[in-house]
């Protein structure tokens, strides 16, 4: 008994020197990844991390490296393809190898940026080219850059809903709830499908912070006040969502869908609406074709929500691309994030927005410069702070579990009202907010 | 003749002497190597298991007096200040009320698993076969589990498509609310488990020996009275293991729910809730305290159950 409480002792001492010792990793602070002067004297080889398994098996990503290997040819990348990217990556960075380039993992905190990743320059330098930048500024300086940036919507049969007898987008949630009844009515299509099930695309739900309000600093007033108070954006948008699914314009079993299968569905107009973001608007099209229907039907729509007579959209970044700070080839990664930022045409492949400053929309995005719409970049600066409060709190605004009991709420599934709902998540994130003393 | 003797008493006293020396140096060598065979069978797994159970759990334990984010360099001692936020969240606790859905399934499951477990060690005719059908589902991954029962739920899926052979036309969503939910999925884990409660219950059962059987027909015991007799006594430490295996499996049921529904409409069990706390919310510190009071708990019911039920010796001659 005595020896076994010894063994334990000192094993419980040893996992605390361990985990004491990680407390030492970051020695190298503030370092910078330098861009390179001359692309031929670039050398090394250096390691991708990625999420996009997609692209790393069709060899996409090959294609990408070979057009950069022309230009920066003592580079040599390889890539090393995640498919559980979040949970594999925060594994990795408690040890110093986690490849050279890699997308910043929504885990780690902000503040601790500079422990990990090397600095890609001065915000006031690389803020005159890109956009995002505020995403990963901490201290001035920039720690990473998304290659590709995206605006939330409704994905829309434009079949369907002209069968409905509506052509213009509506202006008010209360003419987009009649716009769902009409295609019920009149249409065989589900008027709009949550995707429940799969999760994550209700978390997209969070991004109509901003589009409704018009308001750069909505992020910056989710940290200072309560996100459902009413006339707040994120309070409109949860309350549509409900209106939705209590009304049932929702798909009648949402606890089983499929999201694999809601693409050509949408497609053949089996489903008439989702709220996603403009990424999704290329793998709706190659669902469209493999299903044999016209690509073309795929529309893509703005919140239903006007200020000034015009649609607002936010523009949010992916995953950014950071150098590790422990990488023994910074310049060679940061040439290539430069690269496949500038060059690669990433952002142009996949439709969605460049996050070089100036660079045209995508075709697809085309109805919505037409008709105006007033596309913002949230000022990040609370980002973090909104965090820190989200996590303190439990809600989990880029997670799907309230969203989820919200869907519950309206279908009867839960008893309660939305009333009290929003009103428990605001007392929730007062509270978290007070407790994070932000 | 003395000499004799006392040329005789050194060769027998000089192996003696030397058989008392080597009896002296061999034995400790042997009683070395002796000591040390066993250790080394054992060496294999037990560095496995102190690698991959008792250092995790030291972990753990640790991590539970920390306020770690899993991934950030910096982590703060904090005492028991997780345990006091536990247990002063009675909310967090409510998921509890999930597994009686999965224990209310176990005591169905083992009571079918005991039933089968004891027509098939009989002769019934194809009985090797349905031993097999009975087991194959436990054998089956955990997530191939969860989606095929999705689809079995789904609307107008494999279970509403069998129904309607029958002529009924339930129309419900399976899954829809949080009632029809959980015993949907414990339905599922009582479907994958059954097989290895029925396994252990046919070992046990088919350790009894023959005669017994045979004697008891003898004196005119009919079926029922040879599993009331002799099977059930027979197999009485099987099937309080079983209990207590099904008691902590409702506890910690995790993988069917977590695939299946991910926790939505109801059917957050305790390990979901602590898996969220730890890679949703970043409180990994918080998320290993919750795990060790699971750990107490499963350990206290075991003790308790133990007391109610001593596991003391069966003797059926």
């Amino acid at each position: 008994m005595n020896r076994r409480t010894k063994t334990a002792g000192s094993l419980l001492a040893a996992v605390l020197l361990a985990a004491g010792c990680t407390g030492s990793g970051g020695t190298s602070k503030g370092e910078d990844a330098e861009a390179a002067a001359d692309p031929g004297k670039v050398s090394g080889s250096i390691t991708v991390l990625t999420h996009r398994t997609d692209l790393v098996q069709d060899g996409t990503m090959k294609k990408y490296a070979a057009a950069f290997h022309r230009t920066y040819p003592k580079v040599k990348v390889e890539f090393d393809a995640l498919t559980d990217y979040e949970g594999e990556v925060k594994i990795r960075m408690n040890t110093e190898n986690y490849g050279d380039v890699l997308m910043i993992p929504s885990v780690i905190k902000k503040n601790d940026y500079p422990k990990f990743f090397a600095s890609l320059g001065t915000r006031t330098e690389r803020a005159k080219k890109y956009l995002f930048t505020d995403f990963t500024t901490v201290g001035g300086k920039v720690y990473g850059q998304s290659p590709m940036g995206a605006l939330p919507g409704f994905l829309y049969n434009k079949r369907v809903w002209k069968e409905a007898g509506i052509t213009d987008w509506p202006t008010t949630p209360a003419e987009f709830l009649d716009g769902l009844k009409a295609v019920r009515s009149r249409t065989d299509a589900i008027p709009y499908y949550t995707n429940f099930k799969d999760m994550w695309p209700l978390t997209h739900w969070t991004y109509v912070d901003g589009a409704v309000g018009c308001d750069p600093r909505a992020t910056s007033r989710l940290a200072t006040g309560d996100p459902w108070a009413k006339g707040e954006d994120l309070r409109v948008g949860d309350t549509l969502l409900y209106d939705i699914v209590h009304g049932g314009l929702a798909e009648k079993d949402p606890t089983t869908t499929n999201w694999e299968g809601s693409k050509p569905k949408l497609a053949k107009g089996g489903i008439a609406t989702m709220w996603l973001g403009s990424w999704a608007i290329t793998q709706f099209r190659a669902a469209a074709e493999q299903a044999g229907a016209n690509p073309d039907d795929i529309g893509f729509m703005p919140f239903p929500a006007q200020r000034n007579g015009k649609h607002c959209a936010t523009m949010s970044p992916d995953y950014n691309q950071a150098v590790n700070v422990n990488s023994d080839h910074k310049e060679a990664a940061r040439a290539w994030i430069d690269w496949f930022t500038d060059r690669s045409g990433y952002a142009a492949d996949n439709l969605t927005l460049s996050p070089v400053k100036g660079a045209p929309l995508p075709e697809v995005l085309r109805p919505y410069e037409d008709a105006g719409v007033k596309l913002i970049e949230l000022d990040d600066a609370k980002g973090a702070v909104v965090k820190e409060i989200d996590n303190e709190s439990e809600i989990g605004l880029y997670k799907p579990d309230y969203r989820q009991d919200l869907v519950d709420l309206a279908r009867g599934a839960r008893k309660g009202s939305l009333d009290d709902f929003l009103g428990d998540l605001g007392e929730r994130w007062e509270e978290a907010r007070k407790a994070t003393g932000s | 003749m003395p000499d004799t003797t006392g040329r005789a008493r050194p060769p027998r006293a000089a192996p003696a002497a030397r058989t008392a020396h080597a009896r002296d140096r061999a034995p400790r060598r042997l009683r070395l190597r002796r000591g040390l065979t066993p250790w080394l069978f054992l060496a294999a797994p037990l560095v496995l298991l102190i690698t991959f159970t008792y250092a995790p759990v030291a972990n753990m334990v640790a991590y539970s007096f920390t306020d770690w984010d899993g991934v950030s360099p910096e982590l703060n001692y904090t005492g028991a200040e997780n345990y006091v936020e536990l247990l002063t969240r009675p909310e967090l606790f409510e998921v509890f009320f999930v597994s009686g859905y999965y224990l209310a399934a176990s005591a169905v499951q083992i009571v079918v698993a005991l039933y089968f477990a004891t027509v098939l060690s009989f002769d019934v005719r194809f009985r090797n076969f349905f031993k097999g059908v009975l087991f194959f589902p436990y054998l089956i991954n955990g997530v191939a589990i969860g989606f095929v029962f999705l689809y079995f739920f789904q609307d107008g899926g494999t279970l509403d498509s069998v129904l309607s052979l029958f002529g009924v036309h339930p129309d419900r969503a399976w899954l829809g609310t949080p009632v029809s939910a959980n015993v949907s999925l414990a339905g599922v884990s009582v479907w994958r488990y059954l097989g290895l409660n029925f396994v252990l219950f046919l070992g046990a059962i088919q350790s009894i020996p023959g005669e017994l059987y045979e004697a008891a027909e003898l004196d005119g015991a009919n079926r029922r009275h040879q599993f009331r007799y002799i099977i059930a006594p027979g197999i009485r430490p099987v099937l309080s293991l079983t209990v207590i295996l099904s008691v902590s499996g409702s506890l910690s049921a995790f993988e069917v729910p977590f695939i299946m529904t991910g926790g939505a409409t109801g059917t957050e069990t305790f390990v979901i809730q602590t898996v969220k706390l730890a890679f949703q919310f970043d409180k990994t510190g918080l998320a290993s305290a919750a795990a060790v009071v699971l750990l107490l708990i499963v350990l206290a019911v075991t003790w308790v159950q133990r007391r109610l039920v001593p596991d003391d010796k069966v003797d059926l001659v």
